[in-house]
């Protein structure tokens, strides 16, 4: 998700954080390369690569990856900020998904956000201030047998009751 | 981790027991174990596994288009377009390079979660019908687009992909057949649009999830311009067993509900009592269906409930009675679609859940076409000026007429036709409700725009 | 041919169209956005729906976007349908919905797409009453202003920047209604045809920044058909102008030349005309060591006259940046023995074998939209996106054209762009190049080969001789490039249309010849090819049809004091010679009579300064490198608003000095008159007469208005010096009239539209209106008049082989490095293109660099006769050993072929001197 879903987009990427590629990245984007009839295939990989080990996708990532993988910048970044999975601003230690889409609609989704914005303070496309989470609504998270459902990090939950919470975020310091 | 925690885990599963499904009459999940562990190589292989592919690489790869056609598997995705017919298309032979099969796995529909068990819990079955595909197609590698959420899937599907190309499922001369074939996972970044297969292959390619236009077709310029075939899973888990037990089974799998053979993956989600997922012949009632899940929860009732998904019409308790299947529901102003129901009850408001459904396609536009980009944000302007009692007169005509330039045609795609589609009928069967937020007369211009949703 | 019925008429139209082209070639109007004629169909907008309908049966039809739907036999479709246009309404309300409506401030308002398309749909009322969404704004250098608020998300930006130019820098972001198109940076647009956008784009996101700043709208500027004088291409041009200045540049649609675009040399380098140090009026002295006196014209034509009468021997020199009419008529007063071209010796030796190749070496010179048409493309030492941008983005064109071949054969149509582009990925028509430094087109290449100039031309006559074995071949050539002569001469000969580009840049008769005979052995086996050759400035192709002695001789003549007068025309001799070699001519010269637009050091020591006419203040005819003969329009009065002015083209000065001279009386002499006198003297330009129509033609009576018919204020704008509205100003030598009085419309066919404008069509998408179909031609003809026909070809080969190159141990050898910003004398002069240029600099290989101990951005003192620069480093990995690479455009004689020294220059110089110092102004 887009931190800037509900906020001005970040259209502008701003310059000179003297960023460059970790060799083992540059060495998996490489690797990707071999699975597909052009390079640019490479580009979300090369895009999630990066952001896994930043949690998000600076600024200078984008001509890095654009070098990489024998492209513009601008190609790079328009690729960036479609998807809403590759971060473009900051995010916290843990990224939490909450899907808003319409079965989890329509089984308790705005308690739950509520819950949430109650609980951490912020509002969805925020960080709390301690660096601790990024809220952040999703599409559809196919759980909808089990919604509300929500997804934390790498880790699916669902139905969530407000009440849980506690419980729940209690596991990702 | 916590028990509690682990209780709120989110786990697929069917709420079919093992006693309940059979090879003859669950061709989908018959091989699923209760407790949900994965089906692996050996289990599958045990089952009847890769027994079809075997067969298949033997003959001509004409016959498997022939049977597939013979069968009428229509497309699970949501289109439901004959998945034989589809390959007959896919231009192959000549000078034609050898393209791709592509596997949509990218389940992003609201209220769909069907894709995700099968490949959890049975890969093989999707690889298997893979890779029948695509000796069907003459393609040279596949793809299965994953989204970017499914990282259990990811893991399982990796795994049994290593196990495949192993044992010789995939790689170069496949159970000694001289076919060559190979499987990549790729998983997305998000964005329901790449669901809509043209741009899921722009996706692929690593590019915006813009889609393209038809014709020229996948199967004539797909992904790299080579001929290429986009299928759902569950289309492509129906494949092995075609092939093994023939049409006339296939097609009898649905008794004479319907002219659709086969079974489907139905589930239920929303405020019944047991929502989930079961495997059942083509053609199942919705009432059928809303039983298994035990009706609506605590007791109330039914007022509306999508057939298959965000994208399909709206339907009303007196549809129940109709067999879901491709042509019937489709008569109704509404569309089978995944097959998957959402329901609604009296006491939650049609303005708001319209509101919900296209927030989410407004959000999830792609932005490359007009009415899509620019009109789904005006509708949920209105709506949401609707839900809070802001509305104007003329609202709902103005609804109307947007849900109607965003019909199919008009777009660029069928994503925002699948907008267009719950708003038309919600419009149809639930006028008061919207009719409800309007409190004022039109007014001939604003001092002041009316602060309505993110600004 | 097929035949569609629209709103129940039948109508023939191309069945390789889609029908929105189809329909608007034949003059019936369908709103559209995101289609362009040179960039096909995405389907994107919607705007274009129309209802189709089956067969006569069918009552019902549906709605198809017209952009989208192939102008098939028997197609039916309405227009006028009433659903058709509701929806078309509803497209354009909602491309509104976020768009600020800000017109009044509006810098497209007035020549805006969208806002023809608003008023041709009648959407008139807004009904979203919700809030718009905003972006920021990005700087993007000096040429483009960005407002991304306007933005209706047509996509035509990025399909032109990246796909239709090459590219990479800008992009489309984010997603649903939150696009952005844009850099991932703010920064200068770095794509040398970025300019384009201004017109690209349907609305006002990316304008004209040069215009900007001096800001007048469309129908208040006063526009003559123009040539551009920035290159040899010859691009027709649509100037503005307000207050006697110029505003802008437009590209007027030519269906050979220019087609719909233009480099931005030629759109944003037109700020020389507007310095303020121009010379405005004559002035006089008569000693060097005197300060000139300023006088009025028959003053100084009676100096002058006098001056000239006094001296035993005239001279002249001309200029390669002057009408054929202003060289002739110089030729005229010193007559031809005394009549040098003004152009260096080498230069004019290349000159001279490029007019002889084109005419007998077999292959045609091809149009820019034939070039299009080549399936095989080699380039002998051109960068030509530096040395000739527009034929450079044509060459690209080409090679893309493969797709199209590759889409038909599965029956995409060429207009369906994204299924073209998909299908054809990067299979591209064969584009080789050989040149020492990496070029723009090297993306769309094969391979670019990094040679020294000797050795590109034994790269060519080796491909010559794989061709056609009674070429010469090439003895000793190392394997690597025998290898690529044999690669490069199969896809030659492999293609149904191979196509030659050598020229001028590495100042190289060998690479000349070596492509001749390339030409030649093509034209042996009855290819259908082509051979282009790019001449340095915009009428270097017509001066070597006039001829004339060298600027060497001519300096020779002064310094030898065989003459001891002189006049020089639009020429700065400083800018082509070394400045001690012209110290020491001028130092002998008696009289020095200078013309020229710009304060020229040559002007600077003129006796008598004449100030000519600009081409926005003259006409004149220009022959371009492909033997076009051009004719470019006065487009204002200098006098108008400045009437102590007295600027006059150069043609029209030098009739009045000789009748001076002479002790005529100073006739009245016409453009007409120099066009014939010029075409009479020169057979070979004979046929510059048919360039563009005399002064009496008229349309229905009438002369060819300037101005737009909202032309405003026209009379209050001299209010300041006089309130008597003043007689509209005569023009003697043209058709058109300096007001709004006269045709300005598209209904009778003509070749010289000055500005393109239709009822309803206000933006630049009204050349639509003026083309005989969409992309085709001018229905009056495409204007100009092809001289330098071909003659029937001796086949004989070159036969002086160079030998290879073979570095030296101290010195390097010279080449000029074609730049497009910064690299021509004139346009160098305009403020955005200085801001706009990189600073000269010096190319050396990686192993000189170690050699040398320099290393990147380091200043190097570069030595030769003609004088030193000191110039930072820029290390090429690619560059060839033992040659020095100067940015072109430094001035100061410095030529390729030189052996220099160099010495890292160290902390001698901390701040590297370099064009600054050839060239005061840029300092
Ligand atoms: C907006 C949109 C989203 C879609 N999402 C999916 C999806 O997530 N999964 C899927 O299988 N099909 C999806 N489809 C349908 C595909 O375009 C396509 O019809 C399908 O993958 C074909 O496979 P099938 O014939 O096996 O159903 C989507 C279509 C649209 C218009
Ligand atoms: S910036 Fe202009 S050209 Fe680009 S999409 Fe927007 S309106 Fe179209
Ligand atoms: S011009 Fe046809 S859709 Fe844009």
């Amino acid at each position: 998700m887009n931190p800037s879903n509900s906020m001005p987009p970040r259209t502008i990427a701003t310059d000179g954080d003297g960023f460059s590629l970790h060799p083992d990245d540059l060495e998996a984007i490489r690797g990707e390369l071999h699975h597909f009839e052009q390079p640019q295939a490479a580009c979300v990989e090369a895009l999630k690569i990066v952001q896994r080990r930043e949690g998000w996708v600076p600024d200078g990532a984008i001509p890095a990856i654009a070098d990489a993988l024998g492209l513009g910048p601008a190609t790079i970044e328009g690729v960036a900020t479609f998807y809403s999975l590759i971060f473009r601003q900051p995010v916290g230690r843990h990224v939490i998904l909450v899907c808003d889409s319409s079965s989890c609609f329509l089984t308790g989704f705005d308690e739950l956000r509520q819950g949430l914005v109650d609980q951490l303070g912020v509002e969805f496309g925020q960080t709390t201030e301690d660096g601790r989470f990024t809220l952040l609504p999703v599409c559809c998270l196919g759980a909808c047998d089990g919604g509300p459902a929500l997804m934390i990090d790498q880790d699916t939950y669902g139905p969530v009751l407000p009440k849980d919470l506690n419980d729940l975020l209690e596991a990702y310091p | 981790m916590s028990d509690r925690r682990k209780a709120l885990r989110y786990r697929s599963r069917i709420l079919q027991s093992e006693d309940e499904r059979r090879p003859e009459t669950h061709p989908l999940t018959w091989r699923l174990h209760d407790d949900g562990r994965v089906v692996n190589l050996e289990d599958y292989r045990a089952q009847e596994g890769y027994e079809a592919l075997e067969a298949v690489l033997k003959g001509d790869p004409k016959a498997v288009i022939a049977a597939m056609k013979e069968a009428n598997v229509r497309g699970r995705g949501g289109a439901g377009f004959s998945a034989g017919l589809k390959w007959s298309l896919t231009l192959q032979g000549g000078d034609m390079p050898r393209g791709y099969l592509v596997c949509n796995a990218d389940e992003m529909e609201p209220g769909t979660f069907k894709d995700r068990l099968v490949m959890e819990q049975q890969p093989h079955l999707l690889i298997e019908g893979m890779i029948i595909g695509a000796y069907a197609n003459n393609s040279k590698m596949g793809y299965i687009f994953l989204r970017g959420e499914y990282v259990e899937c990811a893991h399982v599907l990796n795994q049994a992909l290593a196990e495949a190309r192993e044992a010789g499922w995939l790689g170069t001369d496949i159970a000694g057949s001289g076919f060559d074939f190979d499987i990549v996972l790729h998983s997305g970044a998000g964005r329901y649009i790449c669901g809509e297969e043209t741009a899921l292959i722009s996706s692929l390619e690593g590019k915006r999830a813009n889609p393209r236009a038809k014709p020229p077709f996948p199967g004539q310029s797909g992904a790299w311009g080579k001929p290429t075939v986009v299928n759902n899973v569950e289309t492509l888990c129906n494949v092995p067993a075609v092939m093994l037990k023939g049409s006339d089974w296939y097609q009898q799998l649905s008794g004479d509900r319907t002219d659709d053979g086969g079974t489907k993956l139905y589930g239920v989600s929303g405020p019944v009592q047991r929502p989930g997922l079961w495997e059942l012949p083509m053609g199942t009632t919705g009432q059928e269906i809303l039983e298994l899940a035990g009706g609506v929860r605590n007791g109330r009732k039914l007022k509306a409930w999508l057939p298959g998904g965000a994208s399909t019409g709206f339907l009303i308790p007196e549809h129940l009675e109709l067999p879901l299947d491709f042509d019937t529901v489709g008569k109704e102003g509404s569309r089978l679609g995944t097959g998957l129901l959402t329901v609604v009850t009296e006491d939650q408001s049609m303005v708001s859940v319209m509101r919900n459904l296209e927030q989410f396609f407004a959000r999830e536009s792609c932005g490359w076409c007009t009415p899509c980009r620019d009109g789904l944000p005006w509708v949920v302007k209105l709506l949401q000026a609707l839900e809070c009692g802001e509305g104007e007169e003329g609202d709902i005509e103005m609804l109307a007429k947007l849900a109607k330039d965003n019909g199919p045609g008009l777009t660029f795609c069928a994503h925002a036709p699948g907008a267009a589609m719950p708003l038309e009928t919600a419009l149809k069967h639930f006028r008061h409700e919207f009719e409800q937020g309007i409190r004022h007369p039109r007014r001939a211009a604003h001092a002041d725009p009316i602060p309505v949703g993110e600004i | 041919m097929a035949t569609i019925h629209v709103d129940g008429k039948a109508y023939e139209v191309n069945g390789a169209d889609n029908l929105l082209q189809a329909c608007l070639s034949l003059g019936l109007d369908i709103p559209y956005f995101c289609w362009h004629p040179a960039m096909g169909s995405v389907g994107a907008c919607r705007q274009c729906a129309v209802r189709q309908y089956k067969d006569e049966d069918d009552d019902k039809g549906m709605l198809v976007m017209s952009c989208m739907t192939p102008a098939a036999d028997r197609t039916r479709i309405s227009i006028e349908d009433d659903e058709a246009r509701e929806f078309r309404a509803s497209v354009v309300e909602w491309l509104m919905i976020n768009h600020p409506h800000d017109c009044p401030v509006c810098e497209e308002g007035g020549h805006c797409h969208l806002q023809d398309m608003t008023v041709m749909t009648g959407h008139d009322r807004r009904r979203y009453r919700f809030r718009k969404r905003t972006h920021r704004n990005q700087y993007l250098g000096p040429f483009i202003a960005h407002e991304m608020n306007r933005c209706i998300t047509c996509y035509r930006c990025v399909r032109f920047y990246n796909e239709y130019a090459g590219g990479e820098d800008l992009g489309a972001f984010g997603a649903n209604d939150n696009i952005y198109f844009g850099r991932h940076q703010d920064g200068v647009l770095e794509n040398e045809f970025a300019g384009n956008l201004t017109e690209v784009c349907p609305t006002g996101v990316f304008t004209d920044q040069t215009h900007s700043d001096h800001y007048t709208r469309k129908w208040d500027l006063q526009f003559a058909p123009s040539i551009c004088h920035q290159c040899s291409v010859g691009c027709n041009i649509s100037p503005g102008e307000r207050y006697g200045e110029i505003r802008r540049i437009e590209n007027r649609y030519h269906g050979e030349v220019n087609g719909h675009f233009l480099c931005d040399r030629g759109r944003f380098g037109y700020g020389y005309v507007n310095r303020t140090d121009r010379p405005r009026v004559p002035a006089w002295r008569s000693q060097s060591k005197d300060d000139p006196v300023e006088l009025d014209v028959d003053a100084a034509l009676g100096h002058g006259g006098s001056a000239l009468r006094a001296a035993r021997r005239i001279i002249g020199i001309g200029s390669p940046r002057a009408s054929l009419e202003s060289n002739h008529q110089l030729r005229e007063l010193v007559g031809a023995d005394n009549f040098s071209t003004g152009i260096s010796a080498p230069e004019q030796a290349g000159l001279e074998r490029m007019t002889e190749l084109n005419r007998t070496c077999g292959l045609p010179t091809p149009s820019l939209r034939d070039v299009e048409a080549h399936d095989a493309i080699f380039v002998l030492g051109e960068d030509l996106i530096q040395s000739a941008a527009r034929l450079g983005l044509s060459v690209r064109q080409a090679t893309l054209a493969r797709r199209h071949d590759l889409a038909s054969k599965l029956g995409i149509p060429t207009w369906n762009t994204d299924a073209v582009k998909t299908h054809g990925q990067d299979r591209l028509h064969p584009l080789f190049i050989a040149y020492p430094s990496a070029t723009g087109l090297d993306p769309v290449a094969v391979r670019r080969h990094a040679l020294a100039p000797n050795d590109i031309a034994r790269l060519g006559f080796a491909v010559a001789h794989a061709i056609d074995p009674a070429a010469p071949a090439v003895d000793d050539l190392d394997s690597d490039m025998a290898e690529a002569a044999r690669t490069i001469a199969q896809a030659l000969k492999a293609a149904s249309r191979p196509l030659i580009i050598s020229g001028a840049s590495l100042g190289s008769t060998s690479v000349l010849d070596a492509a001749g005979n390339i030409a030649r052995a093509l034209a042996r086996r009855a290819a259908r090819g082509g051979l282009m050759l790019v001449r340095p400035e915009a009428n270097s192709t017509g001066l070597a049809l006039m001829g004339g002695h060298s600027l060497e001789w001519a300096l020779d003549e002064l310094t030898g004091q065989s003459a001891d007068a002189v006049v020089v025309v639009e020429n700065d001799l400083y800018d082509r010679a070394p400045r001690d070699r012209v110290d020491q001519a001028l130092a002998k010269v008696q009289t020095l009579v200078v013309l020229d637009h710009q304060y020229t050091r040559t002007l600077a020591r003129a006796h008598l300064a004449l100030p000519s006419a600009s081409f926005a203040e003259g006409d004149g005819t220009l022959v371009n490198l492909e033997g076009r003969a051009q004719r470019f329009f006065q487009v204002y009065d200098p006098r108008y608003i400045r009437p102590q002015s007295r600027i006059h083209e150069s043609w029209r000065w030098l009739h009045a000095l000789g009748a001076s001279l002479h002790r005529r009386p100073a006739s009245d002499i016409t453009l007409d008159d120099v066009t014939h006198g010029c075409a009479e003297a020169h057979p070979m330009l004979a046929g510059i007469v048919e360039a563009a129509p005399g002064a009496n033609f008229r349309i229905e009576g009438l002369r060819l208005a300037r101005e737009p018919h909202r032309y405003s204020g026209r009379t209050s704008m001299r209010a300041d010096q006089a309130v008597a509205e003043p007689r509209p100003l005569q023009d003697p030598d043209t058709p058109f009239s300096f007001s709004m009085e006269g045709y300005s419309g598209h209904g009778r066919p003509r070749q010289q539209v000055p500005f393109a404008w239709a009822p309803g069509w206000n933006s630049p998408q009204a050349w639509n209106k003026f083309t005989d179909e969409v992309g085709g031609h001018l229905r009056g003809g495409d204007p100009g008049a092809k001289v330098m026909p071909l003659i029937p070809g001796h086949h004989d080969y070159a036969g002086n082989l160079p030998d290879a190159f073979q570095r030296q141990p101290d010195r390097w050898q010279l080449v000029m490095m074609a730049r497009l910003f910064g690299g021509d004398e004139t346009s160098s002069r305009a403020e955005p293109m200085q801001e706009r240029a990189e600073p000269a600099h010096l190319t050396l290989s990686e192993r000189d660099a170690e050699r040398l101990g320099v290393s990147e951005g380091l200043p190097v003192g570069i030595t030769a006769d003609v004088g030193e620069v000191v110039l930072p480093v820029h290390v090429d990995p690619g560059w060839p050993d033992g040659l020095a690479g100067l940015s072109g455009g430094i001035g100061g004689g410095w030529a390729n072929g030189f052996m220099v020294e160099l010495v890292p220059a160290g902390n001698r110089h901390n701040r590297p001197a370099g064009a600054g110092e050839a060239r005061p102004w840029n300092g």
